[in-house]
């Protein structure tokens, strides 16, 4: 009996004490109450509030306080939030925007699974790609591809990115907010971010010589410069031993490239991320 | 105990990161430059003066006479919390310039174990309210320390070439580790010579 009714009091005294402190602070915050920011709250209300950093401060309320005070000029920092938070802050401080350019998304430019790209040795350690990257770079004779290990999953604050099963890692377009963070974190450099509504893709990152990314990969680019010369309205560009396709200009022959290509290293974007997005389950 | 040897005990020897581990999160958040963690340090160590007064008075004043000592943790924490938030506030509307400087570390503190550790502390070793009061300045100034030698060797590490998968917090675990190594020179031994 004893115990119980030590039980009790105990238990009613803490939640009176507790209510007690508690109607304090709410008396105390009507009292000290401090005038907010109008212009900031409005801000901060068409923010997304998912704190990612990607805007380079803290939080969405730092990027607000900084528009709101004119420190920072810059109306796209917020990535994620994409047009309808650039509408929305263009808005409120009376500026013109330009809403209409499209979304980023991350693409890993590696098509090097198991059995594809050669490997060096067998790595056994930290499942994390800048871990393995300390021993010779990685396990991947190439290196520039996608090491499969995932540091870019681990960042991705929207789970956008999945591992396929056989060494490779692919990025759900649509989860994608554009924030850079895996291709901030990525050692290889093989994430680079490409336009939501691409057609194609050069889904390679290699720099080797051709030669040598023959023999480290079966669907490296080998800068045969067949796009290149073949369809030079097509906006493929040889830079550094490695195709890169511009956006910008899409001229004919994007798709004739898909079948000269030797290595097979040009593809179709959408379709083959469904396809292998379905293989990782 | 002299209110001298408390001041040495609590800086040095039991520092509160450094010897007990407690608070490492503000320690390893925080401490990335130099301002900031000056910053966090006085805000902690104000926080903890005053949340050892007020927990000494709580327990030898109510919570003892009433029976109800058993109930100290949890009243603690409740007490601890509304305090900060209760010197937020007060911050916040009569010195906008301080809270703009503490302003982010004050709600840090709501959560920090350090300041519940050293009321609880304090309680068990059977302090007066001036040593309470002298153990929660000088735990205050001992975290303040232990912050500052941290953000002063991570200032350093920015320019060192360290493996890409150690930047960050794991780099400042080790070093923090390194560090309280250092500190258990400072034992009881200290004490004794300094105070006979
Ligand atoms: S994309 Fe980069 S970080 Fe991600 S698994 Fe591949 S190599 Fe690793
Ligand atoms: S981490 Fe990469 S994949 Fe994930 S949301 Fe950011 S940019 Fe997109």
């Amino acid at each position: 009996m004893d115990v119980i009714l030590r039980i009790f009091w105990g238990f009613l005294s803490t939640v009176l004490f507790g209510g007690l402190l508690g109607l304090g602070l709410a008396v105390a915050s009507r009292k000290l109450k401090v005038e907010k920011d109008e212009t900031v709250e409005a801000l901060d209300g068409v923010l997304p509030g998912l704190n990612c950093g990607a805007c380079g401060y803290a939080g969405c309320g730092g990027y607000a306080e900084a528009l709101a005070a004119g420190k920072d000029e810059d109306l796209t920092k917020c990535k994620p939030g994409g047009a309808v938070a650039l509408a929305g802050i263009g808005k409120i401080l009376g500026v013109e925007v330009d809403t209409n350019a499209v979304r980023m998304v991350a693409y890993v430019h590696c098509l090097g699974k198991e059995g594809v790209a050669s490997r060096s040795y067998n790595y056994e350690g930290l499942e994390d790609c800048n871990a393995a990257t300390v021993l010779f770079s990685g396990d991947k004779d190439c290196k520039y591809g996608c090491l499969g290990l995932g540091s870019c999953m681990n960042v991705c604050p929207t789970n956008a990115i999945r591992k396929t099963g056989d060494g490779l890692v692919v990025v759900n377009p649509d989860l994608c907010i554009s924030c850079g963070k895996c291709v901030d974190i990525c050692p290889t450099g093989v994430m680079r971010m490409i336009p939501e509504d691409a057609d194609f893709v050069v889904a390679c990152n290699s720099r080797d010589k051709g030669k040598l990314t023959k023999s480290n990969c079966k669907v490296g680019c080998i800068a045969c410069k067949i796009c290149e010369k073949k369809f030079p309205e097509a906006g493929y560009k040889i830079q550094d031993n490695l195709s890169i396709l511009g956006y910008d200009n899409r001229g004919p022959g994007r798709a004739e490239a898909v079948e000269k290509c030797p290595a097979k290293c040009i593809i179709p974007y959408r379709e083959v991320k469904i396809e292998e997005a379905s293989s990782a389950g | 105990m002299s209110y001298f040897a408390i001041v040495i005990t609590y800086i040095f020897i039991s520092n509160l990161i450094l010897a007990q581990f407690l608070g490492l999160c503000p320690f390893i958040g925080v401490s990335k430059n130099v301002e900031s963690a000056v910053g966090m340090g006085f805000a902690v160590t104000f926080v903890m003066s005053i949340a050892s007064l007020v927990t000494w008075a709580l327990y030898h004043l109510i919570l003892m006479p009433l029976g109800l000592a058993y109930l100290q943790t949890i009243v603690f924490i409740l007490t601890i919390a509304s305090l900060v938030q209760l010197v937020e506030m007060v911050v916040q509307k009569y010195s906008p310039v301080l809270y703009k400087a503490l302003g982010i570390y004050l709600p840090l503190i709501t959560t920090n174990c350090a300041v519940m550790g050293i009321a609880l502390i304090n309680i068990k070793s059977g302090y007066n309210v001036l040593e309470s009061f002298t153990a929660g300045i000088a735990a205050g100034m001992g975290f303040l320390l232990a912050i500052l030698l941290m953000s002063a060797i991570r200032v350093q590490m920015e320019t060192e070439r360290v493996p890409r998968f150690l930047k960050g917090a794991p780099i400042a675990f080790i070093s923090g580790g390194l560090m309280a190594m250092a500190f258990m020179a400072f034992d009881n031994s200290l004490l004794n010579n300094l105070v006979g």
